[in-house]
């Protein structure tokens, strides 16, 4: 793909830098930024609005549901066990008597909660781990990208199950002042922190990698030559010019990754291997729910379809970002 | 070609390795053991004597040499959890099921998928391509639980037209829910890839030199525009292979069929050592041997690739 000529490329970031468009005086239209322009054309996306719509209303719900919902997620009423879905409980209740719909408010914290966090854990290692990797190169560069191929080359399910094999464990027994502190919190968040963890490290591969290959084209570049030839240090080249030119494929690699976390997250608690109950997660109703799936079908519809809904907003979302900041590669 | 499949090959030994190597140092760092119960505890005697029995108590790298050394011959160890049958007979009996539904489910999905594609991209920003856009990303965003939960509630418990789970072979009704559900998300992908890689195609020169000597419209479009945007489509494949190996843990355990993916999930949780390293290695072949595969493909596809 050609790569846009030096007056395009460092894109305008900052709000602060002289408007270049005021330079050249022969532009009719007020200078707009990466973001603005980006903005504008996410706004024509009508799917991608919708879902951002959408997902408001999921993360508004996940935040102050649970604060309005009668019943806590953990109350027990064996006397309402298995009811359907009525005016007291919406979306009925499940085999211990617990509100479905309080769940699952809780469960969507869960899902969001581990699909942000890990994806900041991910964007904190994946980031620099590529920019080290593409800009010092050398040994650097083949220490991270062996670690990166040959975690590559196991499926993400198949490391991930092992590593959260290993990690329950670990986290369970707390031998050691580390893994005491972390099994307190794990404890404590009911399985979610060792999530977390067990989705950050197999994730931070693919922002590793994106990002050594944007810095390996962006550092052939004139601007990063004049960078360099006026003396800049290396660490203000890559904070200064390398990082900010590389963000949007970043960026729209988290936005997919978001909903990569959600079915990690989900796919693992039904397998039993992620958060644990009384902790309620979607893919743990599912699991609970496809159980009983032939006397109480409602269990497991609710939560099924929230998941689905939630994961297809982010993945409509994630197209329109990238149609919206590069639409060079918008189809 | 043939020393770049070669090398490849040669490659793919030290990969392996590594693999190997990254599940048994992992097995082995976990704290615990197979048969530390907290529901009924076994006895320390007991435990040590089965420690002894399947030869645990050995030094970790002796342990490491020997079952590399087995599993090389093809002897991947007695099963801690099915105690009557080795792994390989657990594996014997589990992989043919998973590859059966793993192959049917992608023919399906190429079956559809592709033309849909096709159509999507013939017929660009009409309705028909806005509709097939959509289906396709809810398809493929839709996790397979899910999936497998919506056509069980629909199919077999609302229309009872399918059983709700069990194997009675690849030609019985009891596979179709299985097969669809692997397949839906490939579907979608290879609707998705096809429809980008032949929007490329349609621009090209030589479409219009093919419509220029007034060749059919069909003819242009599938002779000469979808043979050569189906060689992108072709590397996603081994990508889709991936998804439906994966797919097929959670597929596998919804539907109770004996698959391999759901003894290696089930060895997992039990902590079956010998299961876990056979599943893990098997995996790994499959994957590397089917990206090996789209690679040599890519080539015999696109006579302008070349491999030194």
């Amino acid at each position: 793909m050609e790569k846009p000529n030096q007056s395009a490329s460092p894109r305008v970031f900052q709000a602060s830098q002289p408007p270049q468009a005021a330079l050249s005086g022969a532009l009719t239209r007020p200078p707009s930024s990466l973001w603005a322009d980006a903005w504008q054309r996410l706004k024509r996306n009508r799917a991608a609005i919708v879902s951002l719509f959408i997902l408001a209303i999921i993360v508004l719900a996940a935040v102050f549901g649970p604060m309005i919902a009668p019943y806590a997620y953990d109350k027990q009423d064996l006397r309402q066990s298995n009811k359907p879905p009525s005016a007291q409980h919406w979306l009925g209740t499940d085999r211990l008597g617990q509100d479905v719909l309080a769940r699952l408010l809780i469960g969507a914290r869960v899902s969001l909660a581990v699909a942000f966090v890990a994806q900041v854990v991910i964007v904190l290692i994946g980031l620099p781990a590529g920019l080290l990797a593409g800009y010092l190169g050398g040994w650097v560069d083949n220490l991270i990208m062996r670690t990166v191929e040959v975690l590559y080359s196991i499926p993400v399910l198949l490391l991930i199950i092992l590593i959260m094999t290993s990690l329950r464990e670990t986290l369970e027994r707390g031998e050691g002042p580390l893994a005491q502190a972390l099994s307190v919190l794990d404890n404590a968040s009911g399985g979610l922190l060792g999530t977390i963890i067990g989705i950050s490290l197999i994730a931070w591969i693919v922002v590793a990698r994106l990002m050594r290959g944007q810095v390996l084209t962006l550092k052939k570049q004139e601007f990063v030559m004049a960078a360099r030839a006026v003396g800049a240090p290396d660490l203000r080249i890559m904070r200064r010019h390398l990082l900010p030119n590389s963000l949007s494929p970043v960026i729209i690699a988290v936005t997919y990754g978001i909903p990569q976390a959600i079915f990690l997250e989900a796919g693992l608690s039904f397998l039993g291997l992620g958060v644990r109950p009384p902790m309620p997660s979607w893919g743990l109703m599912i699991a609970e729910g496809s159980r009983a799936i032939r006397s109480y079908p409602y269990l497991v519809t609710s939560p099924a379809l929230i998941l689905a809904i939630t994961m297809i907003c982010f993945t409509f979302l994630g197209d329109g970002l990238r149609d919206a900041l590069d639409p060079r590669m918008k189809r | 070609m043939a020393r770049y499949i070669i090398r490849r090959l040669i490659l793919l030994v030290p990969t392996l390795l590594a693999i190997y190597t990254l599940t048994f140092l992992l097995i082995h760092a976990t704290p615990g053991g197979p048969w530390n119960y907290a529901a009924r505890p076994l006895r320390p005697e007991m435990i040590e004597r089965l420690k002894e029995k399947y030869r645990l108590n050995d030094p970790l790298p002796k342990q490491y040499i020997d079952y590399l050394v087995g599993a090389l011959q093809g002897d991947f160890g007695p099963s801690y959890r099915h105690q009557e049958r080795t792994v390989s007979q657990v594996v014997a009996g589990g992989l043919p099921i998973s590859l059966q539904i793993g192959i049917a489910s992608l023919v399906l999905a190429a079956a559809v998928g592709i033309p849909l594609g096709v159509l999507s991209a013939v017929r660009h920003n009409t309705w028909l391509d806005y509709l097939t856009t959509f289906v396709s990303v809810v398809g493929y965003a839709t996790p397979p639980y899910v999936w497998a939960v919506l056509f069980v509630l629909v199919f077999s418990l609302s229309l009872g037209w399918f059983p709700t789970s069990g194997w009675g072979g690849l030609f019985s009704n009891k596979a179709v829910l299985p097969v669809v559900t692997l397949a839906t998300a490939a579907m979608a992908l290879f609707a998705r890839y096809t429809r980008a890689s032949m929007l490329d195609v349609l621009g090209a020169d030589y479409l219009r030199t093919a419509r220029a000597k007034g060749l059919h419209e069909w003819t242009v479009v599938l002779g000469h525009g979808l043979r050569n945007a189906l060689i992108p489509v072709v590397t996603v494949g081994g990508v889709l292979m991936a998804d439906t190996i994966i797919g097929s843990f959670f597929v596998e355990s919804i539907f109770a069929l004996p698959g391999i993916g759901y003894y290696y999930v089930e060895s997992v949780l039990a902590r079956d050592y010998p299961l876990i390293m056979a599943g893990t290695l098997i995996y790994s072949v499959l994957l590397l041997s089917l990206n090996l595969l789209v690679d040599i493909s890519y080539a015999v596809l696109d006579p302008r690739v070349r491999y030194q």
